[in-house]
């Protein structure tokens, strides 16, 4: 099973630093397994543009679709057996105790 | 005459491993169920009940099966059903239906909905009206809730080792939930039954997790007292007040033998121990003290802290209690301090709390409870 990490802020991430996993070591172990197919850090959501076609019109709009505080920062695809492999997977990167992360199946 | 409910869930989660379709098994069930409330008045009960009605649901799943033809592989599964040695793998599909309806990954009132809708068979109406919401809103929860573990593959599997460990208090504070929707005030008193039921199977299912027995255990104490804990007009008796001849002793007898064979591991035993600790000849307060102590030290709740001081008040003066709702205000602090202040001997300013409580009761039984005590004073 496929599954889109959605790699988010949030405005109340984790105060103990000290336990927050190291980011190199998550991608290394799970490229290493096969559980990480793809994956990137986003560039900021200031250089977003969101696209719409309304009556033919290409409508352009500066920024993300959604103005909120907790924003999309970046994005892993997972493959995993099933859903508690992926939280597995999530639980131990650092954005799970800075941010929060959205697992989304697919099929693919 | 076997335990219809009981086979329900059986065929349920046994069907579900089998074909992965929930929907499937379900429909499955419940026309087997039907079939034999025609057929054995009719043609006698079958010497193997549970057999029979297994029987009826599987050879079902293969019709459904066999006429959408690109299901073969599952077709063969099914048809495979009664193989010897299989009898084990079939009690362990209802421990992993059970797990799989409390998945964390589900809502909490989803994670109820569904437990007592596939596990225990319960009418999608009187889960509805449990919840105030209208059936076609329940079922919309629960049919999103298992389109949920499908889509996004949630595993339908028994979780082992520290896996298991993180995923049993949930299951628990599910069967709790469910208790305590029976138990409540305005709850179904049926539901309560239901949650003994699934805790006793849970028990037999897992006999090794201590904390499974002692929710039993805190169940059937707390259940003793259902026909004792309501007045004629349906308000709320207090424990101090209820008439302890009318507890169910043999419910008390059960509670307190299976506590006896437990080791104290979790919240639900030091509960149950408190529970335990009102009999039909007193309460003895000393004790349950001690067990509020104790369950104060993994749960320092305000709820817990506040009975932890009546416990204290009630074991070792009331001045012991006071002395521990210190910084607590409001309700129901304040209605405690009223009924400790009165047994200190302080009626004026008891009175005068007790009128104070009402005030800022959160129901109208309560607020006439706290007034009829101002009043005796």
């Amino acid at each position: 099973m496929k599954y889109m990490m959605f790699v988010c802020t949030d405005t109340e991430p984790e105060t103990d630093e000290s336990i927050v996993p190291d980011i190199f070591t998550w991608v290394a172990e799970n490229d290493a397994s096969g559980r990480r197919v793809a994956g990137n850090q986003l560039v900021s959501p200031s250089s977003a543009t969101t696209v719409r076609v309304r009556g033919g019109e290409v409508l352009l709009s500066d920024g993300p679709f959604a103005e909120t505080k907790e924003v999309i920062v970046g994005f892993d695809i997972l493959e995993c057996a099933d859903l508690d492999e992926a939280i597995a997977v999530a639980a131990a990167h650092p954005m799970a105790y800075n941010g929060r992360l959205e697992l989304r199946p697919y099929h693919g | 005459m076997t335990d219809l409910p009981d086979s329900y869930g059986r065929i349920v989660a046994t069907l579900i491993r089998l074909t992965g379709d929930w929907n499937l098994a379900e429909d499955c069930a419940q026309e087997a169920m039907a079939a034999a409330l025609e057929r054995w008045p009719r043609d006698g009960t079958p010497d193997n009940p549970g057999g029979w009605l297994m029987t009826v649901a599987r050879n079902r799943a293969v019709d459904v099966l066999r006429r959408s033809s690109v299901e073969q592989a599952k077709l063969r599964e099914v048809a495979m059903l009664f193989h010897p040695g299989e009898q084990h793998e079939i009690e362990d599909d209802r421990l992993r239906l059970i797990f799989t309806c409390c998945h964390p990954a589900l809502a909490l009132e989803a994670r109820v909905a569904l437990t007592l809708r596939t596990v225990g068979g319960v009418p999608t109406a009187d889960i509805a009206r449990v919840f105030l919401v209208s059936e076609s809103a329940m079922t919309r929860r629960i049919t999103r809730a298992k389109s949920k573990i499908t889509e996004a593959r949630i595993p339908y599997r028994v979780p082992s080792g520290v896996a298991l460990t993180e995923r049993l208090p949930g299951v628990l504070a599910v069967l709790y939930l469910l208790f305590t929707r029976g138990y409540d005030a305005d709850g179904e008193p049926a539901f309560a039954d239901e949650a003994i039921r699934l805790a006793r199977l849970l028990t037999g299912l897992m006999p090794a997790e201590p904390e499974v027995a002692a929710l039993l255990a805190l169940f059937l104490l707390q259940h003793s007292r259902r026909h004792a804990r309501r007045d004629a007009v349906g308000d709320l008796v207090p424990l101090d007040r209820q008439d302890r001849s009318r507890w169910d002793h043999e419910s008390i007898a059960e509670g307190r033998a299976l506590l006896e064979r437990t080791p104290v591991t979790g919240p639900y035993a030091i509960q149950a121990h408190i529970a335990a600790g009102h009999g039909a000849a007193g309460s003895d307060w000393r004790s349950i003290a001690g067990w509020y102590d104790q369950l104060a030290r993994i749960q320092p709740t305000p709820m817990v802290e506040l009975n932890r001081a009546v416990a204290h008040g009630y074991a070792f003066g009331p001045q012991s209690g006071l002395a521990l709702l210190a910084g607590f205000e409001g309700y129901p602090a304040v209605a405690i301090e009223a009924d400790l202040t009165a047994k200190a001997g302080d009626r004026d300013r008891a009175a005068d709390l007790f009128r104070e409580a009402a005030a800022v009761a959160p129901s109208e039984v309560e607020r006439r409870a706290l007034l009829a005590r101002a009043a005796e004073l």
